[in-house]
């Protein structure tokens, strides 16, 4: 066993270790947390597949900015999560059938899986020998080169989700005081300043 | 001797020797750095600073640092216990990492990996954990006040750093730190390093770092005047060194970093004097010397100015920036003033 080898079995154990343990912790912050390690151990099973520039994405965007937000979210969340495990038992029947029954279906799936003429060829395609060309400008060759109408499309509806999220959440407040700091920069202390010579004893009517 | 270094054996001591180096080197100058920044700023308010310990007070930090060693360890009640001493141990083991990819002259680099940027991204990423866990696991609102500040602000201004890496990436075509050096290696001295062409976004560069690192003026986190000391505040000992150091050892990372994208790494800025670690050095503790008097000499940043200039000015310059640079590097404008992917790889 190489060190290759060792080094795959380590991040597997981790990450099948740390996702189990995703489900059973009891604190949800403590979940995310366990979450960010399976998401880490990913990435480096990535790297051991020579998809370098995948494993660095993966962790930039999930773990650097996804997991934040997970993170955020369930910190700020005030519930009492001791009483949401208690119906656990109540619920846990119906959460095993379902779980049997993906189960099932996945073993179906894998059981009858086929593959494509050349598909093996296309899946490493981003991850060519070393020698040739590093992963990084072979991903950039199969997506901005080969796939470009597929990625500008993929770009185009990612453009029209974003839109749609800001148009439903968008509201125009009167109610709040705003910061213009063009007004505020213009501003000097002859318009902002009143200078006023007070009587001794009296007050400033 | 050469043989044995070939063997399994041989080539796991020689990176752990080289790996300690660097650290070596790091925390070396970690230690001078500290005693630096309270120099410049005590020079500025027109104080003495450390100069008691030691040659004009050249030990303080040793003497600090020991102090912080030998303090009791406090807890306080309902912390978090693993996530709580997790989170320094994060942010400065994070934060000694990217080092592994930093070069230091030709061929001085511990990891010379293809992604190279994007691994000291990904890990500049990571270190807002140490905050948020540092701040959550406290169980205090001041600690949990500024861990949220402090992430809001780290992921902020990540974005506007990663669209300036990505103008110096088009330029070179590649994301080595080697590759990135010698594409500035024009022959014409200083005047080649990539400031020149990418000049707009070596200021919001060095300004993005400073929020990234939570310098001041951008040290929201830790606002004394508002949160006490803001996700550190219920930390002590050496958990608190750690978080110290940490916060210290990116700054200079930055430094490292600004040094090697924009002005040229190890280059000698003098057409003809001779290349070298020297420089590279010299370089860092220049960018050092600026940070610190960024940190002395400006008034620290309303919470919302700072998010308004991140989102508002920032990211849609660097934004800009990329399309012009896109466009600038394909017609090879100057005579590939902006395109130099003859050297990159």
């Amino acid at each position: 066993m190489g060190i290759a080898d060792i080094t795959f079995y380590a991040f597997a154990i981790t990450l099948l270790g740390a996702g189990f343990l995703v489900t059973i912790a009891r604190n949800p912050v403590h979940s995310v947390l366990w979450l960010i390690l399976t998401f880490l151990s990913a990435a480096g099973m990535f790297v051991l597949l020579g998809a370098e520039f995948m494993a660095m994405l993966l962790i930039i965007v999930y773990v650097g900015a996804v997991a934040v937000l997970f993170l955020f979210v369930v910190m700020m969340l005030d519930v009492n999560f001791a009483a949401l495990r208690g119906e656990m038992a109540r619920y846990f029947p119906l959460a095993a059938v379902v779980g049997i029954v993906l189960l099932m279906q996945m073993a179906l799936l894998f059981g009858s899986w086929q593959e494509a003429d050349g598909a093996r060829a296309l899946r490493q395609a981003p991850t060519p020998d070393m020698a040739e060309m590093h992963n990084t400008k072979a991903l950039g060759m199969i997506i901005y080169d080969q796939y470009f109408l597929l990625f500008q499309v993929a770009g185009l509806i990612l453009l029209v989700a974003m839109i749609g999220a800001i148009v439903l959440t968008l509201r125009h407040r009167k109610d709040v005081k705003r910061q213009d700091v063009v007004a505020q920069m213009h501003r000097d202390p002859a318009k902002a300043m009143e200078l006023k010579d007070i009587k001794p004893g009296q007050g400033l009517g | 001797m050469n043989a044995f270094l070939d063997t399994g054996l041989g080539i796991t001591l020689l990176i752990a020797a080289q790996s300690l180096l660097v650290v070596a080197f790091v925390m070396i100058s970690l230690v001078f750095l500290v005693y630096a920044d309270r120099k410049v700023w005590a020079a500025v308010q027109m104080r003495r600073g450390p100069n008691v310990v030691g040659p004009w007070g050249l030990l303080q930090t040793f003497a600090d640092a020991l102090k912080f060693v030998v303090k009791e360890v406090v807890i306080p009640a309902g912390v978090d216990r693993p996530v709580y001493f997790l989170a320094p141990l994060l942010s400065f083991i994070l934060a000694m990492l990217a080092w592994a990819v930093i070069p230091f002259n030709d061929g001085w680099v511990l990891a010379d990996i293809n992604v190279a940027i994007l691994f000291v991204f990904a890990i500049a990423s990571l270190e807002v954990y140490g905050v948020i866990m540092g701040g959550w696991a406290s169980n205090s609102k001041y600690a949990f006040l500024g861990s949220l500040r402090s992430a809001a602000q780290m992921i902020s201004y990540e974005v506007s750093l990663g669209l300036i890496i990505i103008g110096v990436i088009i330029s070179t075509g590649s994301m080595n730190f080697g590759n990135i050096v010698a594409a500035q290696d024009t022959g014409w001295g200083a005047l080649g390093w990539y400031w020149l062409p990418h000049l707009p976004m070596v200021v919001l560069f060095f300004v993005s770092c400073l929020a990234e690192t939570n310098r001041p003026p951008f040290d929201l986190p830790e606002a004394e005047s508002e949160l006490v000391a803001g996700f550190m505040v219920e930390y002590g000992s050496t958990p608190y060194l750690l978080f110290m150091a940490g916060e210290y050892i990116a700054i200079f990372l930055m430094c490292a970093l600004i040094t090697l994208l924009f002005f040229g790494g190890w280059l000698s800025p003098i057409p003809g004097l001779p290349d070298g670690f020297h420089w590279m050095f010299l370089k860092m503790a220049f960018f050092f010397f600026l940070f610190a008097m960024v940190k002395a000499i400006v008034p620290r940043y309303r919470y919302d100015q700072l998010m308004r200039i991140g989102w508002k000015v920032f990211l849609p310059l660097s934004l800009a920036w990329v399309v012009v640079i896109s466009f600038l590097a394909k017609f090879e404008v100057l005579g590939g003033f902006w395109a130099r992917w003859a050297i990159g790889g």
